[in-house]
């Protein structure tokens, strides 16, 4: 995975982000290097020499032109390094979705993310796909943030500048991802024990591989035979107040959905792999891996375990 | 130059041996500023230690990814209670202190308004302290670890409610705040008073020392910005004891209500503590580069522009909250306008060493560093004030990085110069300058080490205040190089802590004028006395000692 | 610099600290209060449930009357003090504290009424917090205002209080001025605005 930093955007907010970054840090290294340089010259051409006569030099009280002068300067640069910033912030604020701009929810709990496709009825966490947009004819993306608790904030640097989830509140950001991959993000306001475990990531994907994850993300849970055991269990013990697997009795909101848990990369909103063995000690003892995670601890028999396990690994 | 100090008064003679527990009921009950001024130095000091053993923990924590050294639990705290600790316990009273020592020296007078109000701003400040720190073992009872605040030093709501926060860890928070804030109102009441009318004779507004006026304008800050965040404290008091709803989302109300409410405070607040440190430089620079300051005038107007345009940029702390983008530009253009005033004072302190034949003992050698380091941290708070840039960069470790520099870079390095220049008029004795040199040159190199790096990782994509972070991401080596700057600083403050230590007693004597310095602290001896000046002096320019040593060239017509 | 030594008084330094200090609190208290307003206001019309302002509250004419005529007596006595009428301040500032309980106890009254006849409490919905937080701070206020000015009627009556300490009375008027002044606010906000 790549850093995720500003300095390498893919999608267009984050392209003009940039573009932004770049003018600004050329003023104000400029103006660094230019006031160093004085002060450095100053500090060499003005300093006492061995072989002083210990006589005070000239006193120079001020000068009324020269302190005009440079409270006038730095007033013009900060004028102009405003008008162009409030361009930008129109720019970015004020774009409207287009009719058929992808929707996304995104709603921030203590400690992961509830990811919607409210048009889709697609409901996944963690994890974003979002189909390429192309630079011709743009595709973007609009998400609504909320926050289940506290406040969050939802930051993908390679995509977008960040925005915070906030409880009884609602806010929109626009991704337009223009290549293809898989960028990195996370929560980006202390939200609480588990603030650096709430990671996100987000797969950008041509439009053919998108609506062949939509389409999986929207078929119901697998119900396999052999897993039925394992589903009767998951149903009856506490998960299914938590959890969600549509399809089955389980309805519960505390918790991220898992109808598709399998289709996942991580496990805990980025904390493990998602793989069996992890899937196995994350539901025998969350806070192991997680500590502070609000999922309880249910302690299972060994067997049990296996089943329910078995049973969740089938829900590609 | 002295004038001659009647036995009327004075001190017992120094042959005359005092028990150490007459010493300390002296300390306990005085009410002199001097001896105010020192305790609140020394408390800073202690409270510096403290939250740089926090620091430290937290630095090792993030030295590499994926490291376990401290839980979640226990990283979370420390972050909360360092940035606590530095801001309320070390930094307002390094400057409250520093204000309470010179400012009744400075304009020709004797004490404080009022002396008893004075020792009580600094109890109830230390108390305060105390309460914080007491949370450690009394947070949710001795049961369980016991726990200091986890909030984060600015405590956003929800967060801060009880259904998120049970247990009584922020409200050790909030009641220690709402303690120290008292003593701080307090104590600025006192500082605005002495200065608008015990000034000596002649000592109009316009012949006072820069960093009187310094205090000035931050004192009247204070009695209008700390209130609100009393207010936003006794509102979460309400909620979290009485089940009010201030900040309470699911009934209706506005977690950006705090934000709000807790910037209008919080962001005066480091012009508060910014501010002293800019009066520190322009006493020092001007004295070690033998010349006047450059454009005293527009120095003063420069902080009360500071003062005014910074009350209107709190908001730029909440960029990401989705104010919209009118407020969002407004803010833009507030925090942009109030960089003016601060570049016009730091060329002015240029415009002061040009010409001048500058000397580098150590309180100049801070000022040196200072200047470089404030341009930077400066000029970082003008990018955040680009609002999409602040898009990528709140919340971030270049946010991090900045205000430590703001902080650390601005005031603390003028502290420490500050600490070397008025020592001797404390004490009678001086620092040692070998030990000042390694004590300035440990530190500086420690702290760039730490903070200039740390910029990176923030442009990397870092967030603040996690416990860890994951492998993959190229975090690692700026990490790393941050935490290597930690033993520098450390080694650099234990230098200087010895210093005092042994150089109150060891010191070379210092007479009362150790700099060939021209305010009037320097017109009497060191220390001291009670009384301050035995007979109040008469000023008639801004340098009453440049007048008496050079009577062929005073200052007035100049002025 | 000479070494003349007598203080410059008043050219130099005109205020006096008393009055100085006694500003600057009622500064800080200021801060203070619009806080508490401002959340007010905020908050108006954004409770979730009842009871709504509208449906519960009832004009406090009586009590702000007797309010706002205490800052005429306290200014009553004030002036006496500076004539040297001892007695006649001491009955003054008697009168503006019971001016200052009959408040108080009209506060309690409705706050009584509130809670049992409608059940609002600062645990109810956004007006009851917002409600018993700025009219309870203010209260507070008005609370310590009335310890002070007991105080100060019982120097006045036992003849400790001298004409020459008008001055320090002056300010302790001066903050019962304010916290009128504050009722003004709070009653414009609460009972005019807010309902």
């Amino acid at each position: 995975m790549p850093t995720p930093t500003l300095f390498s955007p893919v999608s267009t907010p984050a392209f003009a982000i940039r573009e932004l970054a770049v003018f600004v840090l050329g003023i104000t290294g400029a103006i660094f290097f230019l006031v160093s340089g004085v002060g450095v010259y100053v500090l060499v051409r003005f300093r006492r020499r061995k072989e002083d006569d210990g006589r005070e030099p000239p006193q120079v009280y001020g000068s009324p032109q020269i302190e005009l002068a440079w409270t006038v300067v730095p007033i013009l640069i900060v004028a102009v390094l405003f008008l162009v910033t409030a361009r930008y912030i129109y720019a970015i604020e004020r774009r409207e979705p287009p009719a058929d701009a992808l929707e996304v929810t995104v709603v921030g709990h203590q400690w992961w993310w509830e990811v919607r496709y409210p048009k889709l009825g697609i409901v996944t966490a963690n994890e974003l796909h979002l189909p390429v947009s192309d630079p011709e004819h743009p595709t973007p993306t609009f998400v609504t943030l909320r926050s289940a608790d506290v406040i969050h904030s939802f930051w993908i640097p390679q995509l977008a500048g960040k925005m915070d989830t906030i409880p009884n509140k609602t806010n929109r950001v626009w991704l337009e991802p223009q290549q293809r991959g898989t960028y990195v993000g996370q929560c980006a306001e202390y939200c609480g024990g588990q603030h650096a475990g709430m990671l996100l990531v987000a797969t950008v994907e041509t439009r053919d591989d998108f609506a062949r994850w939509a389409a999986a993300q929207e078929a119901p849970a697998n119900d396999e035979l052999q897993a039925r055991r394992g589903r009767e269990l998951f149903v009856s013990l506490p998960c299914s107040s938590c959890h969600t697997v549509q399809g089955t009795p389980a309805n519960g909101v505390f918790g991220p959905d898992l109808t598709h848990l399998m289709s996942r990369s991580t496990l805990g909103a980025g904390v493990v792999r998602n793989t069996p063995d992890n899937l196995r000690l994350w539901i025998d003892d969350p806070a192991a891996l997680k500590p502070g995670a609000l999922m309880p601890a249910v302690k299972l028999v060994p067997e049990d375990l296996d089943r329910v396990t078995a049973y969740l690994s089938t829900l590609r | 130059m002295t004038l001659p100090a009647p036995t009327i008064g004075a001190r017992r003679s120094a042959d005359a041996p005092r028990g150490w527990l007459a010493v300390l009921h002296d300390w306990v009950v005085t009410v002199d500023h001097k001896r105010l001024g020192i305790l609140y130095v020394v408390t800073a000091i202690g409270f510096l230690v403290v939250a740089g053993l926090e620091a430290s923990a937290i630095r090792l924590q993030l030295a590499w990814s994926n490291l376990h050294i401290l839980s979640p639990g226990t990283f979370n705290r420390l972050f909360t209670m360092h940035g606590t600790t530095m801001v309320f316990l070390v930094g307002i009273p390094f400057v409250f202190g520093f204000g309470n020592y010179l400012v009744p020296l400075m304009i020709g007078a004797r004490d404080l308004a009022f002396p008893r109000l004075n020792a009580f701003g600094f109890w109830i400040l230390l108390f305060g302290g105390v309460l914080l720190h007491f949370s450690v073992i009394g947070g949710e009872g001795l049961y369980g670890a016991g726990s200091a605040p986890a909030v984060g030093w600015f405590a956003y709501a929800p967060l801060t409610e009880r259904a998120f926060s049970p247990g009584n860890a922020t409200d050790y928070w909030n009641l220690a705040l709402l303690v120290t804030g008292l003593g701080t109102i307090a104590t600025a009441v006192n500082l605005l008073v002495t200065i608008l009318t015990m000034r000596g004779p002649g000592m109009t507004l316009g012949r006072m020392p820069v960093f009187v006026w310094e205090m000035l304008t931050i004192s009247a800050l204070t009695l209008i910005i700390l209130p609100p965040l009393s207010a936003a404290q006794i509102m979460l008091m309400l909620d979290r004891f009485l089940g009010a709803h201030f900040f309470d989302t699911q009934a209706g109300a506005s977690a950006v209500m705090w934000q709000h409410f807790f910037w209008f405070f919080g962001h005066p607040e480091v012009y508060v503590l910014a501010l002293p440190g800019f009066g520190f430089a322009s006493e020092i620079i001007p004295v070690f580069s033998r010349k006047v300051l450059f454009g005293y005038a527009t120095l003063v107007m420069a902080s009360a522009g500071i003062g005014l345009v910074g009350m209107g940029t709190w908001a730029h702390h909440m960029f990401a909250v989705g104010m919209g983008s009118p407020l969002n530009s407004a803010f833009a253009a507030s925090t942009m306008l109030v960089g003016v005033p601060t570049g016009v004072k730091l060329f002015n302190w240029l415009g002061t060493m040009y010409g001048g034949k500058i000397r580098f003992e150590t309180p100049m050698l801070f000022c040196t560093a200072f200047l470089f380091q404030f341009l930077c941290a400066g000029l970082t708070g003008i990018m955040l004030g680009v609002v999409p840039f602040d898009w990528q960069l709140h919340d971030s470790y270049f946010v991090v990085a900045h205000f430590h520099f703001v902080l650390i870079g601005g005031l603390i390095f003028t502290l420490f110069g500050a600490i070397y220049y008025w020592f001797p008029k404390a004490t009678g004795r001086m620092l040692s300058e070998r030990l000042g040199h390694w004590h300035f040159w440990l530190f500086v190199i420690g702290f760039n080490l730490t903070f200039l790096t740390m910029h990176v990782p923030g442009m990397l994509g870092m967030a603040r205040r996690i416990y860890t972070y994951p492998a993959g991401r190229g975090w690692e080596v700026w990490n790393l190089v941050a935490t290597l700057g930690v033993p520098f600083q450390a080694i650099a403050v234990l230098i200087v802590i010895v210093n005092v230590v042994v150089s109150v007693r060891h010191g070379v004597p210092a007479g009362d004028d150790p700099w060939d310095a021209w305010t009037l602290e320097w017109a009497t001896s060191s220390p001291p006395p009670p009384y301050n000046f035995a007979v109040l002096p008469v000023v008639s320019s801004r340098r009453p000692l440049w007048d008496l040593k050079h009577p062929d060239d005073p200052d007035a017509p100049h002025e | 610099m000479s070494s003349a030594g007598m203080t410059e008084p008043a050219s130099v330094n005109p205020v006096w600290r008393g009055r100085a200090g006694m500003i600057c609190l009622l500064v800080a208290e200021g801060s203070l209060f619009a806080i508490f307003v401002v959340a007010y206001l905020f908050y108006i019309g954004k409770s979730l449930s009842g009871p709504y302002p509208k449906d519960v509250l009832e004009l406090p004419l009586f009590n702000s009357f007797c309010l706002l005529s205490s800052s005429v007596t306290v200014a009553f006595a004030t002036r006496a003090l500076r004539r040297g009428r001892m007695r006649r301040s001491g009955g003054w500032f008697l009168v503006t504290l019971a001016l200052g309980v009959v408040f108080l106890i009209g506060t309690a009254r409705e706050w009584y009424r509130l809670i049992v006849a409608h059940g609002l409490t600062i645990a109810t919905n956004l007006f009851g917090t917002t409600f018993y937080a700025v009219v309870g701070l203010h209260a507070t206020h008005v609370s310590l205002g009335v310890l002070v000015l007991a105080l100060l009627s019982v120097l006045a009556f036992s003849g400790a209080l001298r004409p020459e300490q008008v001055e320090r009375a002056d300010l302790a008027a001066w903050y019962w001025h304010f916290v009128d002044g504050v009722w003004v606010v709070v009653f414009i906000v609460v009972y005019v605005v807010g309902r």
